[in-house]
């Protein structure tokens, strides 16, 4: 299907979780996964480090995860719902993590939910930042 | 037979099944949204069905990255609350339709569907908090469920128009059914919502209205939205609204809108709720 992928990336602030991302994150989205068990939750916890050391991901991957950089965990390949139980784990909300990824703090980015959220206008097209 | 009786749809926001689990449904940021499904509830309490088909998209609960089915029906006699990271949500266990759920996949796969059978399956908020929405608290759900997951995660997910000829074909399904059961199809999940990244955050209520008037009125128009228009318009978790076509794929054309609601936020998303229901 060419074009497929491509027609996605003139859309700004936004990573389509794709093959490439897929290929790229799946030991870091396993490692996600694997916090879905209250044992693995405790362990990580204790020892997050000797935790990540477990998964076969790069070492980029596992500095993203101590440094809670959500961002570039999506750049190396995870996908929000597998990095969503690191936040659970952590004991924040989904509202908490979007608003670290946006650089907004919470108080700012709950407002402008309540507010009516952020608007589509201006924020469709890379390439027409117009739009 | 069975028949097909009334089609709902709404979004799946864990932080509103984290609100009713906690008691805050009356709390300010909350009040206005649990309002707008009090109508609903009181529609539900006089047309209770048999057995809700429930389209839901799993959020790497049940399946992680080893099995990613596009379409998967759950035929067990049951599935329990996912752990989803914070322990499971204190809700009942989902009673399943084994027989019928059966006779669904063996129908939409001769139909050339190709379903993932499932017999063992955790459901995650995705399916837990519309029946909360719907039904409130009770001690136990009161009707039979069929979850039908789709691949909403990894892309690409099915089109909007595969989704919409999805719903045809269970419509076909369940009314070669040979029993007298009250069936509803429930589409999940949606409306504009972006979790992820810098754009995260993004509402979008003139293209929620759009599609909340397209899909009872052009279904067929609408399942032609490529999936790219989806993401630009309603955020990268707005895909979630390709679900919203099995379920009026599985009503009839003239279906009949009785009941509407919208509001935002409910957390990072704009909440949408139709209620549709077939001519007798």
């Amino acid at each position: 299907m060419p074009g497929y992928n491509d027609a996605f990336k003139d859309i700004p602030g936004t990573t389509v979780f794709d093959a490439t991302q897929s290929r790229l994150g799946y030991h870091l989205n396993m490692f996600c996964m694997s916090l879905m068990k209250a044992e693995n939750r405790a362990a990580f916890k204790a020892d997050e480090r000797g935790y990540l050391a477990q998964f076969p991901m790069s070492d980029a991957q596992r500095q993203a995860v101590l440094d809670r950089d959500y961002n570039r965990m999506i750049a190396l390949g995870g996908n929000i719902y597998f990095l969503a139980k690191i936040g659970a784990t952590d004991g924040h909300s989904f509202q908490n993590l979007a608003a670290k990824m946006t650089g907004m703090s919470e108080e700012a980015y709950r407002s402008m939910m309540i507010a009516g959220g952020r608007p589509a206008q201006g924020h469709r097209s890379r390439s027409d930042p117009s739009r | 037979m069975a028949r097909i009786t009334a089609g709902v749809t709404s979004s799946h926001v864990p932080a509103v099944g984290a609100a009713l689990d906690l008691g805050k449904t009356a709390d300010p940021y909350w009040q206005p949204l649990f309002a707008g499904f009090e109508a609903s509830k009181r529609w539900m309490a006089e047309h209770t069905p048999d057995v809700v088909v429930l389209v839901y998209n799993d959020h790497a609960s049940a399946f992680s990255l080893e099995v990613v089915p596009t379409f998967a029906i759950g035929c067990a006699a049951s599935f329990p609350p996912a752990d989803e990271g914070w322990g499971p949500r204190p809700v009942p266990v989902v009673e399943g339709h084994p027989e019928l759920a059966w006779h669904i996949a063996q129908s939409t796969i001769l139909d050339e569907f190709d379903m993932t059978i499932v017999n063992r399956m955790d459901v995650d908020h995705g399916l837990t908090v519309p029946l909360s929405l719907m039904f409130g608290q009770p001690a136990r759900w009161p009707c039979k469920v069929i979850p039908l997951a789709v691949n909403v995660v990894q892309y690409p997910p099915p089109t909007g128009n595969r989704c919409f000829q999805l719903g045809k074909a269970i419509r076909r399904a369940v009314e070669s059914f040979d029993a007298d059961l009250d069936v509803q199809v429930w589409g999940t999940g949606g409306m504009s919502h972006q979790l992820q990244g810098p754009r995260a955050g993004l509402i979008n209520r003139e293209f929620d209205t759009m599609f909340l008037d397209r899909l009872v009125a052009d279904p067929e128009g609408l399942a032609q939205l490529p999936h790219v228009d989806y993401v630009r318009e309603a955020g990268s978790e707005g895909i979630e609204l390709v679900m919203w076509l099995i379920m009026r794929g599985a009503l009839a054309p003239d279906a009949r809108e009785v009941y509407r609601f919208y509001h935002v936020p409910a957390s990072n998303t704009a909440v949408g709720h139709l209620i549709l229901e077939n001519p007798t």
